[in-house]
């Protein structure tokens, strides 16, 4: 195992100009047909890094993992990884694995000889690869399995075989497909801390293709949302929920309400945005900005205050009506009505047992703070 | 952190068992075919074709072709060769003369004063065909003994595959096999078999005079019913195999939601299961037209003198007439109305069932 | 749903249909008498007629040797050919073999048969191969027809087969030769084994095209049967029916056990 110095320095290199990416995807397009499936993407990963590409089906994400492996052969545009230009080289001798999201396991191998394959395939001996295969398989905790073959396993216990064995040629890059797709609720949960912790005692670099956001939030160190074959925005995963950058990542990640309106006179703090739903509302003034330019505000359901009162010192407020309301346990969600029939997504924690929770039908101000807004231009 | 040592010498190496093995099996096809009987020519053209195959992977990667050129050029070469030129020959001898020589047809072509190449070609045989109700006839009467026997092969097969698709397991396997058993039979020794059943003297002569039912025993070999049913019973199996399949594949849901919506057991079956059926009805229906209306074996064993039928028609051509130009232009006729056709019409399903 | 009593009665019948005609060929294959249809007490008689009917043993030979080879050809090249229209997106041609796998399954036997006597007779007359007809000649049309059968079969089983199984073993190092003599054959061969058995029995069953590309000393068993049948019935015929059957139900019996047996292994 190759120890990274600048591991130890910085854990996160993508805030470090100087750092060198390890993977580096340079104006990749790929065309079948008259369809463009990714579209000028360029995308810099470093060492170590646990990489999740996220966005709905068939967005591009799977053709750009397809197109590192070598499965698919850019129709313009490059991708380096450790330096080296990967045009040209097939499948089989790229420095990259793959857990496909089937798994992919052989039918008509033991789980032993699964994870050996690829180590017979690079020229190790039997007894070398056996060795190796064992290794793997008491570090995915199912060395008590190896002679079983894959129809006589759980998922969970497949989805493990399939990283082991992704693992056993200790890529440089691994690539996973969906990983956690085919697993139960669960069963989720828990093997997403588990492969963290794979991932962090190899170092090995992880590039993952997943549709579900929480799964990225948990695993991520850095989230790349694609849409229509483009990335939206490139980012840790908090940067992505607290400032997304346009009103598809805003939406795409978690929920939001967005507002659309005006940009008002300039103030050197706050500014006013004129807006047909909230009226004119106060958010902290963002550079770049001219009078008149259409602007959205996004605001999370959980920042908005719910009050049955006007809330004392609140610089936005407006007066609703409840529509709709959901008991989820740990927090309500509610529909409010504003006067112009707008509806507004609320979600209040429920901290402790109020004896009187707001309910339907009830008249209420909903109430913002400025700084809760995010101001989007696209 | 270390990749694969990047050896393509390796990987050339890799490819020399594969090499090694094709003429070893050469080798020891030439030992044992003394042995087996074989024919040495077969035995010098798997050769050639391994030879062909190796040596063109060889010389692909020579010459820089990608390696999958010669995975295509075999099966394409040999299908090629032995498929399609043959209809080609076909139609040219179809456009021949008949000769009494060896063999009986006029040459293909022949050296012109000038030394040049000449092809004859006449039509006279298709005009021949056109001009002898015999042969519109056969094809008239091939379509309707291949029609009336799918339909009644379907009459008789959709209860029985309806019976077995919702019979519990394991007696829906076994009825299953005893579908399928007869097919790997003789299909020959099956029709005979009937021979014994219809005669004058037969199976079902003997039961009915026995029983006083019939004094004199009924004619039934050498009929046109008998070659409805030697077709009916042949091909019976390959009726109910896509029925059941398709049947087998319906979900008991929808039959409980008709009755609950208060559908009779006819209704349900009406609206639901037999428009549901349909893809397989066809299925089925196709594999039973098609053998049938080229059929040979079956009118020849079981029909009488009188049953005409395209296939047999072009069986005498050949061998008893030995007129094989008029038995080429029978098959391209036969060809151009009646396998084209339906060759069109599956293609259309398949790409109708593809956008689905 | 109630039950009937229209469809059990039925398909009674129906299966009796199927099997008369084949109970009572081998019940009359014991039949003392030369008279097919007419019981003459027990005997064994036909089938030491039939032992020491030597064209006729000859001939099955002839048959089991053509459809072994032809079943092993056809295996080859309809796989290969069902890889490749699976396999390769585009190339040049996949419509005319495509049209080629296709077109055997509707091609009425004769045409099959004539057009490839045509070809091996304008074929010896230009290239002086093959020099008459005769094992060669038949062994290869049953190969090129049962190829397209087999090409079916594989076919379906290769567009079933997950193709990442292939990619994971690409992935993990293996050349294109390597993929498929390790993951695709090993995965699709009890398909292959079924068309090798469908590609066997067409093959031993088949009359007509053998009739026409089949040459002196090369007849086949239902070329000799068919001129033994067509003057009239031969109890001799019906002992080797019985025979033929009694192996097919041997052969399907056992393979349903072994069968049964993997699937239970299998859960």
């Amino acid at each position: 195992m190759t120890s990274n110095p600048a591991l130890a320095v910085n854990t996160r290199p993508w805030t470090d100009p100087n750092a060198q990416p390890f993977i580096s995807i340079r104006n990749i397009t790929k065309r079948f047909g008259d369809f463009t499936a990714v579209n000028d993407v360029s995308l810099d990963i470093y060492r170590s890094e646990l990489f999740c590409l996220l966005g709905g089906s068939g967005c591009g994400k799977s053709t750009l993992l397809r197109m590192l492996s070598g499965f698919e052969t850019p129709t313009s545009g490059k991708i380096l990884i450790d330096g080296q230009d990967m045009a040209g080289v097939p499948a089989d001798r790229r420095p990259t694995n793959m857990m496909f999201q089937s798994y992919a396991l052989f039918p008509h191998m033991s789980v032993e000889k699964n994870v050996a394959y690829g180590l017979l395939r690079e020229g190790k001996s039997k007894a070398e690869a056996a060795e190796r295969a064992a290794e793997m398989l008491k570090l995915v905790k199912l060395d008590s399995f190896a002679r079983r073959k894959p129809h006589q396993l759980s998922g969970g216990q497949r989805q493990r075989v399939a990283l082991a064995r992704a693992l056993a040629k200790q890529p440089k890059v691994l690539l996973l497909d969906e990983p956690l797709g085919a697993l139960d609720k669960k069963l989720r949960e828990e093997t997403q801390f588990e492969l963290i912790n794979i991932q962090e005692t190899l170092g090995v670099t992880f590039i993952v293709v997943t549709h579900d956001q929480d799964e990225a939030m948990t695993l991520a160190t850095r989230i790349g949302v694609m849409t229509d074959g483009v990335i939206a925005q490139i980012g840790e995963p908090r940067e992505i929920y607290e400032t997304p950058k346009s009103r598809f990542v805003a939406d795409f990640i978690g929920s939001v309400n967005l507002f659309e309106g005006r940009v008002g006179p300039a103030a050197p703090d706050l500014m006013r945005v004129e807006t047909e739903d909230l009226g004119s509302v106060s958010v902290p003034s963002a550079p770049g900005l001219t009078q008149g330019q259409t602007v959205w505000l996004a605001m999370r359901p959980e920042r908005v205050w719910l009050t049955r009162e006007p809330k004392p010192g609140a610089v936005n407020s407006v007066p609703g009506v409840v529509m709709d309301m959901g008991y989820v346990g740990h927090m309500s969600s509610y529909m409010v009505r504003l006067a112009n029939g707008r509806q507004v997504r609320v979600t209040q924690a429920n901290e402790s047992r109020r004896d009187n929770p707001i309910s339907w039908d009830e008249s209420v101000h909903v109430s913002f703070e400025p700084g809760d807004f995010r101001v989007l231009t696209q | 952190m270390s990749a694969a040592p990047d050896s393509p010498a390796r990987r050339k190496l890799a490819l020399s068992p594969a090499m090694i093995i094709a003429p070893l099996v050469v080798i020891a096809l030439m030992l044992v075919r003394r042995w087996l009987f074989l024919p040495e020519d077969l035995v010098l053209l798997i050769g050639a074709a391994l030879l062909f195959a190796f040596g063109g992977f060889v010389l692909g990667k020579l010459v820089g072709l990608p390696d999958r050129w010669i995975v295509i050029a075999v099966p394409m070469l040999w299908l090629f060769v032995f498929f399609l030129v043959p209809f080609f020959v076909l139609g040219r001898i179809s456009l021949a003369e008949t000769m009494i020589a060896r063999p009986p047809y006029s040459p293909l072509w022949e050296r012109g004063d000038d030394g040049g190449i000449e092809i004859i070609a006449s039509l006279e045989n298709y005009r021949f065909l056109l001009s002898d109700a015999l042969y519109v006839n056969a094809y008239l009467s091939s379509l309707k003994i291949a029609g009336i026997s799918t339909i009644f092969a379907l009459l008789i097969g959709y209860p029985i595959a309806y019976y077995i698709a919702r019979s519990p397991e394991p007696r829906r396997s076994i009825l299953l096999l005893l579908v399928i058993l007869p097919f790997w039979t003789s299909f020959l020794l099956r029709v005979y078999a009937w021979i014994g059943f219809l005669r004058r003297e037969g199976v079902i002569n003997n039961v009915l005079t026995w029983a006083g039912i019939i004094d004199e025993p009924l004619v039934m070999m050498q009929t046109d019913f008998a070659v409805y049913i030697g077709i009916v019973y042949t091909y019976l199996p390959f009726m109910i195999l896509p029925l059941y399949a398709n049947l087998v594949k319906l979900d008991g849901a929808l039959l409980e939601a008709a009755s609950d919506l208060g559908a009779s057991p006819v209704t349900t079956f009406l609206t639901v299961t037999l428009p549901l059926s349909v893809p397989g009805i066809i299925a089925g229906s196709m594999l039973v037209f098609i053998p049938a209306i080229g059929e040979y074996v079956i009118p020849a064993l079981l029909g009488g003198p009188d049953t005409l039928m395209i296939g047999r028609i072009l069986w005498d051509e050949f061998f008893s007439a030995r007129d094989w130009p008029v038995a080429s232009a029978v098959a391209i006729v036969m060809l151009v109305l009646v396998v084209l056709p339906i060759m069109w019409l599956q293609s259309v399903q398949n790409r109708q069932e593809v956008q689905e | 749903m109630r039950r009937g009593w229209f469809l059990p009665l039925f398909a009674t019948l129906g299966f009796g249909f199927l099997y008369a005609p084949i109970v009572s060929l081998i019940v009359f294959s014991f039949n003392e008498s030369r008279l097919v249809t007419v019981w003459g007490g027990f005997s064994t008689r036909w089938y030491g007629e039939l032992i020491s009917d030597g064209q006729l043993l000859e001939a099955a030979w002839v048959s089991l040797k053509i459809a072994t080879i032809s079943a092993s050809l056809a295996v080859v090249i309809g796989t290969l050919a069902a890889f490749v229209l699976t396999r390769f997106a585009r190339f040049r041609g996949k419509l005319l073999l495509t049209g080629m796998v296709t077109a055997p399954l509707v091609m009425p036997e004769v045409i099959i048969g004539l057009s490839l006597l045509l070809l091996f007779v304008a074929m010896e007359g230009m290239l002086g191969w093959p020099a008459g007809r005769g094992m060669t000649t038949v062994i290869i049309a049953h190969s090129t027809f049962c190829a397209a059968y087999v090409a079916v079969i594989a076919q379906s089983r290769l567009r079933d087969m997950d193709e990442s199984l292939e990619e994971a073993a690409r992935d993990l190092g293996a050349g294109p030769v390597r993929v498929f003599f390790d993951i695709t054959l090993p995965v699709i061969a009890p398909a292959l084994v079924s068309g090798w058995l469908l590609a066997f029995t067409l093959s031993l069953d088949d009359l007509v095209i053998a009739s026409f590309v089949s040459g002196p000393g090369a007849s086949t068993l239902p070329m000799v049967i068919f001129s033994k049948v067509r003057l009239g019935v031969s109890p001799d015929v019906n002992a080797l029916a019985t025979i033929i059957i009694g192996i097919v139900a041997l052969a399907v019996t056992v393979a349903g056990i072994l069968l049964m047996r993997q699937t239970r292994r299998a859960r």
